[in-house]
């Protein structure tokens, strides 16, 4: 198991607490949580061993793709391919920022 | 090593034997089975012990294995005397002797429900505690998985012996290193830093379900001193087990239970907020 | 082929139970909204013996416990993912089954009338926290044995995992058991009864022999369980109301002794068994 700690800018937002998906082979849970400041902390645990450059490179897709709210981000994973990884976090932000489109 | 091949233990019967020298011995359901009732100090009891039957008709569980009869029988001796004390306010104490190396594993034991003649068993014991009947286990030898649940883990207090061969476990260690992908030495690795998945009885203790250990001089064969040992701890059990202690709260205590207590903790705040 | 059309059509109008995650099965069996899950995963609180041994963990340990209503009558329920370790029980995910089944029976002491439903899609002890996953199902089986004396206590096994280990002795101390055709029952799995046994005794691979034998259709067909239905939301919800409605058994499953003994000490064990001497064993004379 390795643990991987990621720092991102990111847009003050109002979010909500939110979870996506479970440990199970080749799947992860994500979970995102309100954070004051402009910040995204991201915190992996994850089952595959040297996969920090993988990890960075899924970030950058998903920021490229979506604006990061401020949010503290924590991955439970277990040998999911950046396809899972991906999708998770984006359900993840898109659960999490629901408040935002019902307020 | 297949079950066929380990040796049959003789512990649970020198201990029973020892114990209910001058009780009253019942007929008991089935072989496997045997029962005792007696004094201790003047508390009424039943003795109860599972052990080796070689001609038992289910030949999987003819080894001192929790099996179906084991399991119906169990609870049929245990049923009787919460019946039979029904209107007495004096309950007599259930003592479980443990000495058993597993449920029977089995094909006949699956398909005639295995799980639930086991579930009898567990039924009469936590039954027979909340209607006020001190429940004691001793283990003198192995008290494994489905077995020891079936047979003493539902006692007001615990009590082992202080010998290598009395073991507590969820799956015997060659079964639990080839369901968990590890070797045996791997397995005994882990459990140095791992108190509940080690199979050394001071661990065990750690957890905060058994009672102090007991010191005896034969944990095989008890002599006369290892039976007055054992008895009189059983007369401190029986005299400190009070009416209303019918639960197994004390079982949280332990070193290494704190997450147990934390989660208990915080479910009452938020169920009562 | 109109057969299967059919089949296919009738399927998509069933929303499936065992499709769905532990926490959407409580929710969806509860009344509608009544769902409060407690200790969620937002409480962090993971095994602390998993990230020791280099496994990850996951934030509710596998387990969802919630307080609720069914048919406007108070319950607990919990479920357990069986995605997570294979639906194994540890000390965190151990103690809150026990706990809130021990906070029901506070519950009913004060003169509240507090049932329980669990799902149960579970291998059993989970080996990395092994003795105290066993400690926390003896405790599990105390409670229910309590509890059981006020309200019914229901348990549900829609598969994939199936009940195994000590939980299968925990299923048969409810009130009442619920399975579909995808559930199976049993104390030890396959893999390990071969090992113990050999494979002439119990062949893990033969899938036939093993769900014949556990499997939901048998389960119900000797009596082990009390209701069999599809794997269908609205079925499983009808059912368990059903269970809710009609009470506290007069007998529970588990204190029936002296049939099932006499069954099985007169059962000829000189022939292997089969599914249909099983039923026959189980059932004979039997009024239904």
């Amino acid at each position: 198991m390795e643990t991987l700690h990621f720092t991102r800018p990111a847009r003050a937002a109002e979010i909500q607490p939110a979870l996506v998906g479970y440990v199970g082979s080749g799947d992860l849970e994500v979970m995102i949580e309100p954070l004051q400041g402009s910040q995204t902390e991201i915190h992996i645990q994850t089952s595959s061993p040297g996969s920090e450059i993988r990890w960075r490179q899924v970030i950058e897709q998903i920021e490229a793709r979506i604006s990061l709210p401020a949010m503290r981000m924590d991955i439970h994973d277990f040998a999911a391919t950046p396809g899972v990884i991906r999708l998770r976090i984006e359900q993840a932000i898109e659960l999490a920022s629901a408040v935002e489109a019902s307020a | 090593m297949t079950a066929q091949s380990k040796p049959i233990s003789k512990r649970g019967g020198h201990w029973f034997d020892g114990l209910t020298a001058g009780m009253v011995t019942q007929q008991a359901a089935v072989p496997s089975l045997r029962i005792a009732d007696g004094e201790v100090a003047g508390h009424a009891c039943r003795v109860l012990l599972v052990q080796p039957d070689p001609d038992s008709h289910f030949p999987r569980a003819s080894r001192g294995e929790v099996g179906l009869l084991e399991g119906y029988g169990l609870a049929a001796a245990i049923d009787d005397a919460i019946k039979t004390d029904a209107d007495n306010p004096q309950k007599r104490a259930l003592i479980a002797i443990v000495d058993v190396p597993s449920q029977a594993y089995g094909r006949r034991e699956e398909a005639l429900g295995l799980h639930q003649a086991l579930a009898a068993a567990v039924s009469a014991y936590a039954r027979a505690r909340l209607a006020g009947h001190p429940v004691i286990s001793l283990l003198v030898g192995k008290a494994m998985s489905g077995a020891f649940l079936a047979h003493g883990y539902q006692a007001n207090r615990i009590f082992a012996l202080a010998d290598s061969g009395v073991q507590v476990h969820a799956m015997g260690k060659a079964a639990a290193a080839r369901v968990t992908l590890r070797t045996e030495e791997e397995l005994d690795k882990l459990a140095a830093d791992i108190p509940p998945m080690a199979y050394d009885l001071e661990s065990y203790a750690s957890l905060g379900l058994l009672e102090p250990l007991v010191e005896v001089e034969s944990a095989e064969s008890p002599s006369t001193n290892d039976l007055g040992k054992v008895r009189s701890v059983l007369v401190d059990a029986l005299n400190d087990i009070q009416p209303g202690d019918t639960g197994l709260e004390r079982r949280l205590n332990g070193v290494n239970r704190g997450a147990s207590r934390l989660v208990r903790e915080q479910l009452r705040t938020q169920w009562e907020a | 082929m109109t057969e299967l059309t059919n089949t296919a059509l009738n399927r998509t109008e069933q929303l499936g139970f065992i499709d769905l995650s532990a926490r959407k099965r409580i929710e969806s069996l509860l009344d509608s909204g009544s769902m409060r899950e407690l200790l969620t995963p937002f409480d962090r609180l993971t095994s602390p013996w998993l990230e020791k041994q280099g496994i990850v963990p996951q934030f509710d340990d596998g387990v969802v416990i919630a307080r609720g209503k069914l048919d406007d009558k108070p319950v607990v329920a919990a479920a357990i993912e069986g995605g997570f370790q294979g639906g194994s029980l540890g000390e965190v995910g151990g103690a809150k089954i026990a706990g809130i089944l021990e906070l029901a029976i506070e519950e009913n002491r004060k003169g509240n009338p507090t049932a329980a439903v669990l799902m149960l899609e579970t291998g059993g002890v989970r080996l990395q926290e092994a003795n105290l996953g066993l400690a926390a199902i003896a405790e599990i089986q105390s409670a229910i044995v309590e509890l059981r004396q006020y309200q019914p206590v229901i348990a549900v096994v829609t598969g994939p995992v199936g009940c195994f280990g000590g939980m299968s002795i925990t299923a048969g101390l409810c009130s009442y058991l619920i399975i579909t055709r995808e559930g199976r029952l049993g104390l030890n799995g396959p893999q390990v009864i071969e090992q113990e046994a050999g494979v002439e005794e119990y062949d893990s691979r033969d899938r036939g022999l093993i769900w014949g034998l556990t499997g939901g259709i048998q389960r119900f067909a000797t009596g082990l369980v009390d209701a069999f239905v599809d794997d269908d939301v609205s079925a499983l919800a009808t059912s368990v109301r059903d269970c809710l409605a009609a009470g506290v058994p007069t007998l529970h499953r588990s204190d029936d002794i002296a049939s099932p003994l006499k069954r099985l000490q007169q059962f000829d064990t000189r022939e292997q068994i089969d599914a249909q001497r099983a039923r026959f064993t189980l059932t004979q004379g039997k009024t239904a």
